[in-house]
């Protein structure tokens, strides 16, 4: 199980490979569309590849809830 | 010992000996759609990567647009109209479903009494109607099938609404499927095909307005994770390797999910210089028409050659979806 600044970390990598974003720019209190621009497209598919390296589902509708960051890496932690 | 029935000789195996397209005259840009709702060039470029499409005329029908395209595949094969056999429309946007448009195309177009039928497996239905062609040629059934997909979607378009009239458009593309006479000039490899019914209604035909609705996520979900498993399978029933593919004609659903898939596909040994089908820009979504537009359009250009290893994978409504590797004629 990885710990949050694991999982941070990881998804920060993920959405560097899937939206070109900096890796160093992706930190908790950013917000995937208004800080980091990301489309809900590429939002799936940062999904898609965060249920494969954590082990986790994320539906459609709850990956509409994670606004932040640190939305995310908290629905992973609880659910990996 | 013989059996009870005689059966038809059988073919060593399928090619494709004919190609041919047609889409209507008629462009809508994307700032044409801009001025008729709340949309604008950047964000269709972005979310779908289309920059224009093109839309019939109210009097062009469905069977006009697959008429074209057979008539010029035909002629494309060296064939007279009455050498073939069996014609076979993919669609799933006929304006009525009774009669079927396969027998009213023949007509049109001359082929005397084939078996015609439509087929339905929308996005899909190119790759499935050219599995079933070159299944019917091998086994005797079948000399010369011309198989069409061909789509008039602007009928069953919401006008108003930009989840889906920014995507959707008209065309039809054609190939005729003929007998190779050895196993060295066999050029289309098998089929593999399948469905998933628990998401029928991720892309459906609304029936309060019978317009044409998609859950956009939920199936950009599904063919950017379920369609590169596809077309290895593909790969790998024809005996090939992902290096040994030339060309890459997904449907063109969406060019960030053409995109997706390739990528995949490299991951797992395609080649960096494997040419992608890019013909949505130009062409919109057409569902069961977009492969062979795209197939027809990248042989005018030059993008693919006589004889390049071609590999086709169609998915959509249903949900379904097919492919096969192919050579191009």
């Amino acid at each position: 199980m990885a710990d949050n600044k694991e999982i941070l970390a990881g998804l920060a990598e993920i959405v560097d490979e899937v939206a070109g974003i900096d890796a160093a720019e992706v930190s908790a209190d950013k917000s995937f569309v208004d800080d980091l621009d990301i489309d809900s497209l590429s939002m799936v598919e940062i999904a898609v590849q965060a249920e494969d390296k954590f082990g986790v589902k994320i539906p459609d509708d709850q990956l509409a809830e994670l606004k932040t960051v640190g939305d995310a890496v908290d629905y992973i932690a609880k659910n990996q | 010992m013989t059996g009870r029935f005689t059966l038809a000789p059988t073919a060593p195996g399928a090619r494709i000996i004919g190609l041919g397209s047609t889409q209507p005259e008629n462009v809508v840009t994307n700032d044409d759609l801009a001025a008729r709702m709340d949309t604008n060039d950047q964000w269709i470029r972005e979310r779908v990567g289309i920059q224009s499409r093109r839309i019939a005329e109210q009097g062009t029908s469905l069977v006009d647009m697959a008429s074209e395209a057979g008539e010029l595949a035909v002629k494309d094969a060296g064939l007279n109209p009455a050498d073939v056999d069996t014609v076979i429309l993919a669609t799933c946007t006929m304006p009525n479903p009774i009669p079927n448009g396969a027998a009213q195309t023949a007509e049109r177009i001359g082929i005397p009494a084939p078996g015609a039928f439509d087929l339905n497996a929308a996005c899909a239905g190119f790759c499935y109607a050219m599995g079933n062609a070159a299944d019917l040629v091998r086994a005797g059934s079948a000399r010369n099938v011309l198989v069409i997909g061909a789509e008039k979607l602007s009928d069953w378009v919401d006008w108003t609404d930009r989840s889906t009239a920014i995507i959707f458009a008209d065309g039809a593309g054609a190939a005729v499927v003929g007998a190779a006479p050895d196993a060295e000039s066999v050029g289309i490899g098998p089929l593999t095909w399948g469905s998933a019914g628990d998401m029928a209604q991720a892309i459906h035909i609304k029936s309060d307005n019978n317009m044409l609705h998609q859950e956009g996520q939920a199936v950009f979900r599904w063919a950017t994770t379920k369609i590169a498993p596809v077309a290895l399978r593909a790969i790998e029933l024809a005996g090939l390797t992902p290096a040994d593919i030339d060309v890459f004609i997904p449907h063109q659903a969406n060019l960030r999910i053409v995109e997706a898939v390739a990528k995949r596909l490299r991951k797992e040994g395609a080649r960096e210089d494997m040419r992608v089908a890019d013909d949505i820009v130009h062409s919109g979504n057409t569902s069961s028409a977009s492969i062979p537009l795209a197939l027809d359009h990248m042989r005018r250009d030059g993008r693919v050659r006589s004889g390049e290893t071609v590999l086709l994978v169609g998915f959509g409504a249903g949900l379904s979806y097919a492919g096969q590797v192919v050579v191009c004629p």
